[in-house]
């Protein structure tokens, strides 16, 4: 019982935190909250459907064509959809929500709700765990989930790129002085976010049928996580998914199901109201209130 | 040195509208009803419809209840908005009305007469209480946390089972009469809307768009500005509640539906399409909104996304609204002047 639980917690952790990474970078580095996240992550899923259905792709080739064109995607809804609304915060998450919510009730609108809608696996089969029955898939995820929260790590400490994105998120007219391009950096972090979307829906979406109203549950878990650990810090995100993760498992095995919901909804409130930076958020403070 | 001439638009003030500017537009029946014919119309409209109930039938009757419902949350939004408070769930002060007035009349059989008053004025104080921790925070951090909001307390009451539960509470009394409950509502988005006109441009108001613009200055200025955003947040829940406790007793039946997400977006779309900050602009958003909503209404899923896209256009590329775009034309030309410009070469 007890390492069910831990394990089962852990997975659901690595599953909130591969879902959350796209969102929290993309808010983090650019301070834009992109309430399409959720509906790219499902067009990430049935894009992927599609390719594997209706063209053939082998299950890698067409997830991998995914994630670059859902990165591209991203890009393309800075470019044409942000940019001329950027620095008004209300248009941005009004552009970037109404966009989520086009693009969900598209794919509903398409009669994309069947039980045919699925992606296989990467791996079938399980394992025994500490007598945990736990099939491979699950374990793949926490291994890319780890994989990505390193990469980033290092993407954002140590590359030129990297750097220089996290110069715009800390000081906008500062990283704009030494030749740092704001549009440039923006276009890219919302690409990023776009395309770590994707690889959490080719990860995620093996493990049950995509169904549409993800796309508005994944973008809630998104922001709840990113907020709990406090946005541009990757090992705030990691904390951030291991303790919803945990809270959302103990919530529905002793509450019922139904509380799985309250406890990451109630995160982000509470969160928001003690301290909007979250666990390790640190250069924001003053731009979160007064 | 050489001087070349070039073309380029500029804007000034028609005629008419210059000369009624001031007293002296009593000289003229024309100018007179070109300054008071756009407003009398719209409020003829809106007086004379609720008679029709036998040329246009009921169905429209209550298109026009939730057209009205839509604008009471839309300036109750541009309230909160003109003290620089975002909000992404006006769903939340609906809701908070709705159960209130639900719960009141459910539980211990009020009339309706009782229960509408009370669940905007406890309603609004309880909304102000929720927010009152919260106010501190600036721009996308106070819309994110409304958004949360609602989305939570449904939640909440559809685990905890509560008020109701998912069934929610059902055969409360109705308002008498459709004719009665329309005036009582037009009454309402009159009253609201000349008093959030009025008050935003009062003295008082303008402490409202100090911290809208800049709050570290208003605070400098020795205002305490989490007072004043508790009674702009007030004053703003009141509309609200008062639509909720009214769609309470409309449907007779209150439930988790009181929070949905509907009644967070109509009234956004409705703001962004009109224009922010006119307190009209939300209203015409809304009577444009509503009844194409109803005509899209066979078209299923795909008028959401009809919609959606519809606001993502006017975000982009209409910000400052459909009012006051209709309202420059109808003041202002605009012509080619030609300047003479002298460049040194």
């Amino acid at each position: 019982m007890v390492t069910n639980f831990l394990i089962y917690g852990l997975v659901n952790s690595a599953i909130l935190m591969l879902s959350a990474i796209g969102f929290s970078l993309t808010f983090g580095l650019s301070g834009v909250a992109n309430f399409a996240h959720g509906a790219l992550y499902l067009t990430a899923g049935f894009t992927a459907w599609m390719l594997i259905n209706y063209l053939g792709l082998s299950p890698l080739v067409a997830m991998l064509l995914t994630v670059v064109l859902i990165g591209i995607l991203g890009a393309l809804i800075y470019r044409f959809i942000l940019m001329p609304v950027r620095g008004i915060i209300l248009s941005e998450v009004i552009s970037t929500y109404a966009l989520g919510v086009a693009m969900i009730e598209f794919f509903r609108w398409k009669g994309f709700v069947s039980f045919d809608f699925s992606l296989p696996p990467f791996m079938k089969g399980g394992i025994d765990i500490l007598g945990v029955t736990i099939d491979y898939q699950r374990l793949i995820i926490i291994g890319i989930a780890l994989i990505i929260a390193i990469f980033l790590w290092y993407f954002t400490h140590y590359t030129n790129t990297g750097l220089a994105l996290r110069g715009m998120a800390q000081d906008e007219y500062t990283a704009l002085s030494i030749g740092i391009e704001s549009d440039w950096a923006a276009m890219l972090s919302l690409g990023l976010g776009a395309a770590l979307a994707a690889v959490a829906a080719a990860a995620i979406l093996p493990l049950g049928i995509i169904s549409i109203n993800m796309g508005y549950d994944i973008f809630l878990i998104a922001l709840a996580v990113s907020v709990l650990g406090g946005l541009e810090s990757t090992l705030g995100l990691f904390l951030g998914s291991l303790i919803i993760g945990y809270a959302m498992v103990i919530a529905s095995t002793y509450l019922g199901p139904q509380w799985g919901q309250v406890v990451y909804l109630s995160a982000i409130v509470i969160v928001l109201a003690i301290k909007p930076s979250g666990l390790f958020g640190k250069y924001k403070e003053l731009e979160e209130r007064v | 040195m050489r001087t070349s001439i070039s073309h380029r638009k500029e804007r000034i003030d028609r005629g008419i509208k210059v000369r009624s500017d001031d007293i002296f537009v009593l000289a003229s029946m024309r100018d007179l009803l070109y300054v008071t014919l756009p407003k009398a119309i719209v409020i003829l409209a809106l007086l004379i419809f609720p008679l029709l109930k036998d040329v246009v039938g009921m169905y429209w009757e209550n298109v026009l209840v939730s057209t009205l419902v839509i604008i009471l949350l839309a300036l109750s939004w541009d309230m909160l908005a003109s003290a620089g408070l975002v909000s992404l769930g006006q769903a939340f002060f609906f809701g908070v009305g709705s159960y209130i007035a639900g719960y009141l009349s459910y539980r211990f059989g009020w009339s309706p007469l009782f229960t509408i008053p009370t669940a905007t004025l406890v309603g609004a104080i309880i909304s102000t209480l929720f927010l009152f921790p919260v106010l501190r925070l600036r721009g996308i951090y106070f819309g994110l946390i409304t958004f949360a909001l609602p989305l939570l307390l449904s939640r909440l009451i559809e685990a905890t089972k509560v008020l109701g539960g998912t069934e929610g509470m059902s055969a409360l009394p109705p308002l008498p009469g459709i004719t009665g409950k329309l005036y009582l509502l037009i009454f309402v988005v009159f009253l609201t809307l000349f008093a959030f006109r009025r008050l935003v441009s009062s003295d008082y108001g303008l402490v409202f768009q100090g911290i809208r613009d800049n709050d570290r200055a208003v605070i400098a200025a020795g205002f305490n500005i989490q007072w004043y955003k508790a009674q702009a947040v007030f004053l703003a829940a009141l509309p609200a509640t008062f639509a909720g406790a009214f769609v309470t007793h409309h449907f007779q039946f209150v439930g988790i539906p009181a929070f949905a997400q509907d009644y967070s977006i109509l009234p956004l779309t409705a703001v962004v399409v009109g224009g922010a900050g006119t307190f009209i602009g939300g209203a015409l958003g809304a009577v444009i909104l509503m009844p194409l909503s109803e005509v899209l209404r066979e078209f299923g899923s795909l008028r959401v996304v009809i919609y959606s896209l519809l606001l993502l256009i006017f975000a982009i590329g209409l910000p400052e609204g459909v009012f006051k775009y209709v309202k420059r034309k109808y003041t202002q030309i605009e012509r080619l002047t030609t300047m003479e410009e002298v460049k040194h070469d």
